[in-house]
């Protein structure tokens, strides 16, 4: 982008305003997805409860955001008497500020990236993991014990949580052999078997692994313990409110759209969609091809957001000790395992095999995923049930004979 | 003033005056704040002389793992004496002249170091040399000058072996965790 810029502008000018554009961009993405996220958040816990969700604010409820958001601005600013005033205002910036510099190195396109960084995705793990550094002042300096509890849940999940994750990282990584998540796309390009999660087993269950870690790095449910309501008030949220509270949610969704595109370039192709066998950027011509690119990235992260959307709504909380040994016990050997074996997948298994394992799991996990969206459509239980009766209860029983009807 | 150099002025500046901030702050942890704005400072320092993977590691190491270990230790530990450090006029002197020392000595030395010599051959060796190189095997490239040092100092290069320096840093880390180990124990007496 400083190219482009040079046309109008001297040198050191270029630079600036391209970086300039391109934060006003990744801030514009975080803000508006965060917008639409947490109206999608109420309505898809609306319909996973059988209520309706948001209705009242524009249309399907879409501006409830915006009403939230004035809701937000307008309340008090308020910090406690007992509270370190300095470290309460600094930490929700701090929170906001790693998981934007996230977006920094995450390409959205070919060559569509803030910073095309050598190290993209260790760079993306290492700004990550610092968010919970905000979590933990903000818990520390409110002068409270519920806060202080949330935060120190918090820091040891997010440090334990950190290991596997990486590791998982690492599997893709051993395929691609670069950490630069630019060239790691590019090697995904074409069909859907070309993308690394189908390459071999293992990297197969590390996306599994990786996005399980990710959600729990994103405290979210069902690993929100540093929040758990039902036993901290709201963790580290609770002397909040007003706008630095949402600048927390800006960063957990902030987060969550960063996992998301991380998890989507290393292992579901990034901005390919997996049915074109060519790069869209040159095919297209560069305006449609990039519009398409980001696209169809920007389509897998929320829908990978809706998988923990749908996740958080449908599982029930975890206690700290069952999501400390689910980390260590269970996570963190297998994510060594899965390491050791993608190696040794690289070095030992012959090439045929390797093409044929592809595809078993490439049509497999197609299939198996189209039968599940199928079986939406069958004939809901009950459905034949005449007016007027309870579906299913007595529907195929006969009616005992000591029982004489009336 | 070219842009790195703008750039570098503000960043040096502000890690400079976080990195005072550590030694200023009395709150054990406004200390680590400060200290974290002087770790990803430094880190920044290293992004802007292009050195990717050090400014990363520098973050992921430090910002995201021993600062944040402090700080857990400092809240869950933090009482009375600990929480508010109040630092002695003696102690003022004696770090003060210890910091001007160093100081001194780094300009001194940052005057003298010379501009590593052109070499020949740009291309990066492979996993496989660097792989035999720690083990003195082989040298990566044996002909250019040890960089660094003035262009009359010729100092001979032999293969050296990195293996035994790394498995000693090893076992220097597994003592001490064992030593950590060792101090976290359940205390239990010995029934007689």
């Amino acid at each position: 982008m400083p190219e482009f810029w040079s046309e109008f502008l001297p040198y050191p000018w270029n630079i600036v305003v391209a970086g300039a554009v391109a934060a006003g961009l990744l801030f514009g993405f975080i803000g508006g997805s965060t917008f639409f996220a947490i109206w999608a958040e109420r309505k898809v816990s609306g319909r996973i409860q059988d209520r309706l969700g948001p209705t009242r604010v524009g249309p399907f409820g879409l501006l409830q955001s915006l009403a939230d958001g004035i809701k937000l601005i307008s309340k008090e600013d308020h910090a406690p008497i007992g509270a370190d005033r300095f470290l309460f205002k600094l930490a929700p910036y701090l929170a906001f500020c790693a998981s934007f510099v996230g977006f920094l190195a995450l390409p959205f396109g070919n060559h569509l990236v803030a910073q095309e960084l050598n190290v993209a995705a260790f760079f993306m793990l290492a700004v990550l993991s610092s968010e919970v550094f905000g979590v933990v002042l903000a818990g520390y300096a409110s002068g409270s014990k519920w806060s202080l509890f949330g935060g120190v849940r918090e820091a040891a999940q997010v440090v334990s949580y950190e290991v596997p994750r990486a590791m998982c990282v690492v599997v893709p990584i051993c395929v691609a052999g670069t950490l630069n998540l630019n060239t790691i796309g590019n090697q995904q390009v074409g069909w859907f078997w070309n993308w690394n999660m189908f390459h071999d087993p293992f990297t197969f269950v590390a996306f599994f692994i990786f996005f399980i870690c990710a959600t729990a790095s994103c405290k979210r449910a069902p690993f929100d313990l540093a929040e758990a309501e039902s036993e901290l008030v709201a963790g580290f949220l609770t002397e909040y409110s007003g706008i630095r509270w949402s600048y927390f949610f800006l960063a957990e969704y902030g987060s969550m759209f960063a996992v998301s595109g991380l998890a989507s370039m290393l292992f579901l192709g990034g901005w390919h969609t997996g049915v074109l066998p060519f790069e869209p950027a040159i095919e297209f011509g560069f305006i449609g091809g990039n519009l398409l690119n980001a696209a169809v990235f920007i389509g897998k992260c929320w829908m990978l957001v809706m998988l923990m959307m749908w996740l958080r709504w449908s599982l029930p909380r975890l206690r700290i000790d069952q999501v400390m040994m689910t980390c260590l016990q269970y996570f963190l050997p297998i994510s060594c395992v899965l390491l050791v074996g993608v190696c040794l997948w690289q070095l030992v298994v012959p090439s045929q095999v390797a093409v044929i394992v592809t595809y078993v799991l490439a049509f497999g996990w197609t299939g198996f995923l189209a039968i599940v969206f199928l079986s939406v459509f069958r004939t809901p239980l009950g459905a034949d049930a005449a007016r007027g009766e309870l579906p299913g209860a007595w529907h195929d029983q006969r009616v005992p004979a000591n029982v004489k009807p009336n | 003033m070219t842009l790195p150099i703008v750039l570098f002025a503000i960043v040096a500046t502000i890690t400079a005056i976080s990195a005072l901030g550590v030694v200023l702050a009395r709150n054990v942890v406004r200390m680590a704040v400060w200290l974290l704005f002087t770790l990803v400072g430094v880190s920044l320092l290293y992004f802007l002389l292009g050195a990717e993977f050090a400014g990363t590691v520098q973050l992921i190491v430090y910002v995201g793992g021993t600062l944040i270990l402090i700080v857990f230790g400092v809240m869950l530990t933090a009482q009375g004496p600990l929480r508010e450090l109040r630092t002695r006029p003696a102690e003022w002197l004696v770090g003060g002249i210890v910091g001007a020392l160093l100081f001194g000595l780094l300009v001194t030395a940052s005057y003298q170091i010379a501009l590593p010599p052109p070499s020949t051959d740009n291309t990066l060796p492979g996993p496989g040399p660097l792989g035999l190189t720690f083990l003195g095997v082989t040298e990566t490239s044996p002909t250019a000058n040890v960089s660094g040092l003035p262009d009359d100092v010729v100092v001979p290069r032999k293969p050296v072996a990195y293996l035994l320096p790394f498995e000693i840093v090893s076992v220097h880390l597994l003592v001490v965790l064992i030593g950590a180990a060792y101090l976290a124990r359940a205390k239990r007496r010995v029934k007689a």
